[in-house]
């Protein structure tokens, strides 16, 4: 299981990584390597050229742009694990990554390099969905973003053109105090890729009164997917149990999404799974937010 | 966490190495990362072979062309079935199925998906793997069949249309008066499992190195092999004499668990290294090895009828035992003839009808696994008493106990021919249901149910049969009339005192070297970790027939006891020399001295007169200390008349007892508590025992709900690597509490029994039990393994759907 | 491409092609066997060296992208300071508990639990599950593998000592 050949860069600056691309329209960005190295290896991918993107100091940073915070497409998994802004301004992401595949591949894997591969199981994906992240994206010299919600158009397949390199995520911090997440996944194994995932991040003002739901799955169709629940929800007198409500719109939701299957699991196990999962996801999420209210 | 529970009669403190917790001697190396793996030998000169599979499940082979391929910078050779065919014979096969060939690469046509068409030998593994892509394959599709079903059929497509037919083998036993016992039963019922195909898929892959010198006329193998007459078997295909093919047994190999058999690769790489004059090396990638390694195990299917009165009694079993052996014959059919050795498991069934089945299809070849057959089998018997309980709404356990075999009918003859030697089941359970706390168990299970979840209690009671024999070749091949199924082992006491064994197989993790260096220790009386135990080379050493069938335990440890036993005569006849005593009156006192009438003699004189001083000799004794046995299994060497055999000479007993919850959307089952009960006689090492017992029962938790080989309609392998054949990892394997308990064989040296497929036996049985128990309610069971989770889900939101529907 | 390594403290420099892992330039241009070849896809963990510090899997790295880290293998688990055929503390702790079988998955569980117990000295047994759960071991059922990391980390704070001071 060797790949074929392949050159190999390491350029200084994001301008020379775009460059790179233009010239070689088969060549693949390396970040962290994780998806990418076993692809070459079974020779599913066969790039004429390896451009490695490690080299460039700021893609590497976390910083702290008042409204949000902004990670660079290069950090580790491991390092936004253990990141104090991530945990303090990212529950969810915190959360989600502890379900990234094992320490020894959050070591090296990267934010960026499973945005852009676009697992649809992937936990990374899903989060930038449910809180709408910005990738911010530079072509030839010229920089733009997509809202993760457009981003992802297929398995493996996203808007991000071939000669451009995304460089940084930028996740909207919340804007009220009163902030719950949910996240579960599912796998045969508990670090495999998820059969279904839901990922949920609520804000309720002070009164209790949830201003903000937000609500993704992931694992059951080709891309993560935001799911609309239009439910009002008061935890002004603590939290209660969820209304059939809440369980009938997230069915209503999951409706709309094609679904996918495989040997692992049928398509209806996956819409039953991702609607428990969702539901799990909100629960948890809202009674963070009533144990900070009470 | 072990639980000893002592032995009856009480553990006796007579043995100063065995069974006591000693460090494993092989471990230092191991944990050093300087273990001699395969893949770690490195010669100069050495081309690297990768192997071209064709994805078609049946295709004739109409053209190959390669010249673009041998164009490559570093391409050596590429060698094709029809180039092999014409130079040698094709592998051995145990059964009467001439038309059933077997070469290393596909001869004119394809018979599975990946199967290996041509090898390409190159400078590097990599540009090997290049040229493939440049080598162009011509083939015709065939019609291809999958299903063993079908494969019986008339109008089946043909997997050897030479053979004429898809049945290697269809055998139908009749043990005992069992229409009598049907028809007085008050009771039968019917049912059918499934055993997926799954295999033990070691970490590291097969791998072979072979070596020809012309001037000595001698092929070199190494590999990282488990296999019975592995030299012989290669010498046969490719025409060489016996004494041409030196396979080198101080190889470590990175587990195998029995599936590591490498025949077709070693005939092939031996063939090119020989024709090219260079050593030659074909280490697996994973892609091949889950393809097309020759690693499969059983698939099988079981149609199964029980007779059983109104108090629980099981009278007698129809079992029709249908087994999908992929592509080409192998070892797979005989899979089917081990389980008869044990066919009852632990119960007084006292009739069985027994029908075999082996059919090709056109999936990959099965090879031996963990078990051979026993564990597949097993998972039959046992579901069998399951559904006989819940019949008679009769408690699953006590059904069993009820039909045990008790301790004071040992020596058990079973129907089927073979004699039990030992066992006190009931004990085992007792000592199990204590540790396990079994009434908290069941009331930890009420309060899952209660708090909304699925959850089962599982048991499985089976037997390990060991101490590996092959009387299953001739019962089911008249023409084949192996009988024999020997172990040895050498020592030699150097001029200096020291200790030297050496024994004659690869090994794979089971701890040979400790096992023989404990046994030496113990009978000699010396400090085992100064006995070096080393493996030669097949040329080097004595019979053998490789750790296969649960066997080292009683066969190499039988066969080095056998050999210091020899050894320790002679020390005391030389003593009993020197002291001019009779030998009765000489105590042995280990390494330290020998004394009679008070005065001695010490271990450092006897080598000096054994060594350098043939005066102080007796008459006639030879000098030098060495020995040597070749042991035969105990019990065994009897042909089979009218259908019946003994097979092993020990049998182990293992009770699994396990709480698994899942959520009924989720279906994800998780193992919320298990114990086993092991009894394999007396314990050489325990470490290595418990181990082994762990490590079968996280391989039968993988059987149970993960691991399957599973294909698509149109014929292709849909789990050929890790990120689809689901392994456990250390998430899906919970603690274990292992009780042991020690009921002794009286066929072997030290009471002894088998432990190389301990946990494996049973684990999927009692797992399957206890899912089965947890869904029992909704009128529901699952019965074919791996047991997925999103099959569970689908299945009990169709049964509460249905129900609302109804209700 | 020339690139030059530093494994187990020794820069080691070669002309390889882009596409060899650090697997197989640990393995074939280090000559260091004790990291072995599993799945090669970045699944069964038999591969785990440290980087840095830190466990991955060399078989998800290419050589080139590892230039300029510091790569410990099981050769130099502890450094450079213990004589051959003298064991860590880890590593006695598995042959202790016969946290292993046929060897082959060892190295790599070594090195996931030296990662764990530098950053957790004192983990639970839920929590070297975790530590090693990316690495496959197809012997033990874990079980002993498990002992053998809790023995080792109470070893290493000085607690349970073996009598011989060994």
């Amino acid at each position: 299981m060797k790949s074929a050949s392949f050159d190999y860069v390491r350029p200084d600056t994001l301008d020379a990584v775009c460059s790179c691309l233009a010239s070689h329209p088969d060549a693949r960005i390396i970040a962290g390597g994780q998806s990418l190295v076993p692809m070459l290896a079974m020779r599913l991918a066969r790039p004429s050229l390896v451009v490695d993107i490690a080299h460039i100091d700021e893609l590497s940073a976390i910083r702290d742009d008042d409204d949000a915070l902004v990670i660079g497409a290069m950090v580790r998994q491991a390092t936004a694990l253990s990141d104090p802004l991530v945990a303090t301004h990212l529950p969810l992401l915190a959360k989600a990554l502890t379900h990234v595949g094992h320490p020894s591949t959050r070591a090296r894997g990267t934010v960026g390099g499973s945005l852009v591969h676009a697992d649809p199981s992937a936990e990374i994906p899903l989060v930038a969905v449910t809180l709408g992240a910005s990738l911010r994206i530079r072509d030839a010299n010229e920089d733009f973003e997509f809202n993760a919600e457009e981003f992802f158009i297929g398995p493996m397949l996203t808007m991000i053109p071939p000669t451009a390199c995304l460089f940084e995520i930028c996740f909207r911090k919340p804007t009220s105090a009163n902030v719950g997440t949910g996240f579960h996944e599912i796998a045969a194994r508990r670090s495999d890729y998820a059969l279904a995932a839901a990922a949920a991040h609520i804000e309720a003002d002070d009164a209790g009164i949830v201003q903000d739901l937000r609500l993704a799955i992931g694992g059951i169709s080709d891309f993560p997917q935001r799911l609309p629940v239009d439910v009002n929800i008061d935890l002004s007198a603590g939290k209660t149990n969820l209304g059939s409500n809440l369980t009938t719109a997230i069915d209503a939701a999951l409706d709309s999404i094609d679904v996918v299957e495989d040997m692992h699991a049928s398509a209806s196990y996956r819409r039953r799974v991702a609607a428990e999962l969702a539901r799990r996801a909100v629960d948890d999420a809202l009674s963070e937010i009533a144990q900070d209210l009470s | 966490m072990v639980h000893d529970m002592g032995s009856k009669p009480m553990r006796d403190k007579k043995y100063r190495f065995l069974s006591q917790p000693r460090r494993v001697v092989e471990d230092r190396r191991f944990v050093a990362g300087k273990g001699k793996y395969i893949a770690d030998y490195d010669r100069a000169d050495m081309a690297h072979v990768a192997l071209m599979p064709c994805h078609l499940p049946a295709a004739r082979i109409d053209a190959i062309d390669a010249s673009a391929a041998l164009d490559m910078l570093g391409v050596i050779d590429v060698v094709t079935g029809a180039e092999l065919v014409a130079a040698i014979d094709p592998l051995m096969n145990g059964l009467d199925t001439p038309k059933v060939r077997r070469y290393p690469l596909a001869v004119g046509q394809v018979r599975y998906a990946g199967e290996w068409v041509c090898a390409v030998i190159a400078e590097s593994r990599a540009i090997a793997e290049d040229a493939i892509e440049h080598i162009r394959l011509e083939t015709t599709a065939l019609p291809y069949v999958l299903d063993p079903e079908q494969a019986l059929r008339d109008d089946s497509p043909l997997v050897h249309p030479d053979h004429n037919s898809n049945v290697l083998l269809d055998k139908k036993f009749v043990w005992g008066p069992v229409d009598d016992d049907f028809a007085a039963a008050d009771h039968q019922l019917n049912f059918c499992v499934t055993w997926g195909r799954n295999s033990t898929v070691p970490i590291e892959t097969f791998g072979v190195v072979a070596e020809w010198n012309a001037w000595e006329q001698m092929l070199d193998i190494r590999a990282s092999v488990q296999m019975p007459k592995y030299a012989d078997q290669i010498a046969h295909a490719l025409g060489l004499a016996g004494n041409q093919v030196r396979v080198h047994y101080d190889i470590d190999v990175g587990g195998s668990y029995g599936v590591k058999r490498g025949i077709k690769h070693a005939v092939l790489i031996g063939y090119l290294a020989r024709k090219l004059h260079r050593p030659v090396r074909l280490i697996e990638d994973r892609l091949e090895n889950m393809r097309a390694g020759d690693a499969h195990g059983p698939e099988r299917k079981f149609d199964v009828s029980v007779a059983f009165d109104k108090d629980g009694t099981v009278r007698s079993m129809k079992m029709r035992a249908l087994d999908n052996a992929g592509a080409y014959a192998g070892r797979a059919p005989f899979q089917l003839g081990k389980p008869i050795g044990a066919i009852v498991g632990p119960y007084r069934i006292g009739s069985v009808a027994y029908q075999a089945i082996s059919v090709t299809t056109n999936k990959a070849a099965q090879e031996a696994v963990r078990g051979f057959g026993q564990a597949p089998t097993n998972y039959a018997l046992e579901t069998a008493m399951d559904r006989v309980s819940a019949f008679l709404d009769m408690d699953r356990l006590a059904l069993r106990q009820h039909n045990f075999i008790k301790t004071d009918e040992f020596p058990y003859l079973i129907p089927s021919g073979s004699t039990y030697d030992s066992g006190d089941y009931h004990t085992v359970i007792d000592k199990v249901m204590a540790a396990a706390e079994y009434p908290k168990l069941v009331a930890t299970c009420n309060q899952l149910r209660k708090d909304g979840m699925m959850a089962g209690i599982g048991i499985a009671t089976c037997l390990e049969p060991s101490g590996g024999n092959s009387s299953f070749e001739p019962l089911l091949n008249e023409r084949n009339q192996t009988t024999t199924w020997m172990e040895s082992c050498q020592i030699n006491i150097d001029a200096l005192g020291t200790v030297t064994a050496r024994i004659h197989t690869t090994s794979s993790g089971q701890g040979h070297e400790t096992l023989v260096s404990t046994v030496i220790g113990e009978i000699l009386g010396i400090d085992p970790d100064s006995i070096r135990v080393v493996r030669p080379n097949s040329l080097e050493s004595l019979p053998g027939n490789s750790p296969v069938g649960s066997r080292m335990a009683i066969m190499l440890g039988g066969a080095a006891a056998r050999a210091a036993e020899k050894l320790k005569a002679k020390i005391i006849a030389i003593a009993a020399h020197h002291l001019q005593c009779d030998a009765t009156r000489i105590d042995y006192q280990g390494g330290a001295m020998l004394s009679a009438n008070g005065r001695h003699i010490t271990w450092d004189d006897i080598i000096e007169s054994a060594h350098r001083q043939i005066h102080q000799l007796p008459d006639g004794m030879d000098p030098g200390l060495a020995s040597f046995d070749i042991m035969q299994v105990p019990t065994g060497g009897d042909l089979p008349k009218d259908g019946k055999v003994h097979m092993y000479p020990c049998y182990s007993f293992e009770f699994h007892l396990v709480l698994v919850a899942f959520d009924p959307i989720i279906g994800k089952p998780e193992i919320r508590s298990y114990t086993i009960g092991h009894d394999c006689g007396t314990v050489i090492n325990p470490a290595i025992v418990s181990g082994m017992t762990y490590g079968g029962i996280a391989h039968g938790i993988g059987a149970a709900l993960l691991e399957e080989f599973a294909y698509d309609e149109s014929g292709q392998l849909m789990t050929q690597s890790f990120l689809d054949y689901l392994m456990p990892s250390s998430h899906e394997v919970p603690d274990i509490q292992l009780v042991k308990y020690c009921t002794p064989s009286p066929h072997t040296v030290f009471g002894q029994k088998g432990s190389g497929e301990s946990g494996y036996l049973g684990a999927p049985a009692a797992i399957s039990s206890a899912i089965n128990h947890a869904v029992a309610g909704l009128d529901i069971s699952f019965d074919k393994l791996p047991i997925r989770m999103s099959v569970i889900s689908d299945k009990i939101a169709a049964a509460t759907h249905h129900r609302s529907d109804s209700g | 491409m020339n690139i030059t390594i530093d494994i187990n403290g020794k820069n080691v420099s070669a002309a390889i092609e882009p596409r060899v892992t650090l697997l197989d330039f640990v393995r074939d241009v280090a000559g260091l066997k004790g990291t072995h070849a599993g799945c090669e896809h970045g699944v069964c963990g038999a591969c785990t060296i440290l980087l840095d510090g830190e466990a991955v899997r060399s078989c998800l790295i290419l050589a080139a992208q590892a230039e300029g880290s510091q790569i410990t293998t099981i050769e130099a688990v502890d450094g450079t300071a213990r004589q051959p055929g003298e064991l860590s503390v880890i590593q006695d702790a598995f042959c202790e508990a016969h946290g292993l079988q046929c060897g082959y998955c060892t190295p790599g569980m070594v090195l996931a639990a030296k990662t764990l117990l530098q950053h957790n000295p004192t983990p639970s047994r839920e929590q070297v599950r975790e530590a090693i759960s990316g690495n496959m071991c197809r012997c033990t059922g874990y079980v002993q593998i498990i002992d053998a990391i809790m023995l080792a980390a109470e070893r290493l704070q000085g607690r349970n000592q073996p009598a011989n001071g060994a």
